[in-house]
């Protein structure tokens, strides 16, 4: 900022008005709660998905867990907990983290992981459906 | 103008270690706890989905893990952890809509949240070991 002797036309309100409008900024605030309110039922549906495997053997996990509806119930539970979980971490990150480098190193880690994760599990699954 | 001054003292806005335990903080906290713990807890659903994958010795491995003492503690802590971000998610929710900001709202919000989340872990786990009980 270049200090109170240097006068500027333009207002501070001014410089900021009109991107509220534009719908951006608010990405992340809105993806939160959009995968926070999947999450409700697809965490409640695996939850239930994981009891019913409980002490199962492989083979008739693998086939409760390749059946298409199964299967499709944990790839979009996945899908929304990743994002939901990225999102989540990411604001942890800034507000603890100050140094500039750490924080983007964690910032990049974090999206690294969150699509390792995902992508694994979504690997499992589709190996368990299509029996590839 | 010209001289610019160090800031002046100013009194901090007071800060955690200043406040008596309230529920509604310790829940705020639990809400972002058990979100880090649910991140790294998601490694090991991963590695589960794999392993069922990967044929019977994978998850037998899987298996010998998650029926050891560490591993049922951990599930036993995701469990837990999953339902009560969720039933802390709910109430964010909530009050994303304006609504329950009460003193005694926001109050009976808190304990729902922990009573809930305590009962309806325990009652998953029940469930649980009883239809492992059942299939074994």
């Amino acid at each position: 900022m270049s200090g109170a002797s240097v006068k500027h036309i333009r207002t501070p309100l001014a410089r900021v008005r009109g991107f509220g409008a534009a719908h951006s900024g608010t990405g992340h605030f809105w993806r939160q709660r959009l995968t926070a309110v999947a999450n409700i039922p697809l965490s409640i549906a695996a939850a239930i998905i994981i009891v019913l495997l409980l002490g199962r053997n492989q083979s008739a996990a693998a086939q409760i867990l390749g059946s298409p509806l199964v299967a499709i119930i944990m790839l979009l539970f996945i899908v929304s907990i990743t994002s939901h979980m990225r999102i989540g971490m990411q604001v942890v990150i800034e507000d603890y983290v100050h140094d500039e480098t750490i924080k983007l190193i964690l910032i990049m880690a974090n999206t690294f992981f969150a699509i390792a994760v995902a992508l694994a599990s979504a690997y499992g699954i589709f190996k368990l459906s299509f029996g590839v | 103008m010209a001289e610019t001054k160090a800031p002046a003292a100013r009194p901090l806005s007071p800060h955690l270690q200043i406040y008596r335990p309230m529920l509604t903080m310790m829940m705020s906290i639990a809400h972002r706890i058990t979100g880090i713990g649910l991140y790294f807890g998601t490694a090991v659903l991963a590695w589960w989905l794999l392993a069922a994958a990967s044929g019977p010795n994978g998850y037998a491995k899987f298996e010998w893990f998650a029926g050891s003492l560490i591993g049922r503690l951990i599930l036993l802590g995701y469990t837990w952890a999953l339902i009560h971000h969720m039933l802390g998610g709910i109430r964010h929710l909530i009050w994303d809509t304006g609504r329950g900001f009460g003193p005694n709202e926001r109050e009976w919000l808190a304990a729902a949240n922990l009573v809930g989340s305590v009962a309806i872990t325990a009652l998953l786990w029940i469930i649980g070991l009883l239809a492992m009980g059942g299939s074994r």
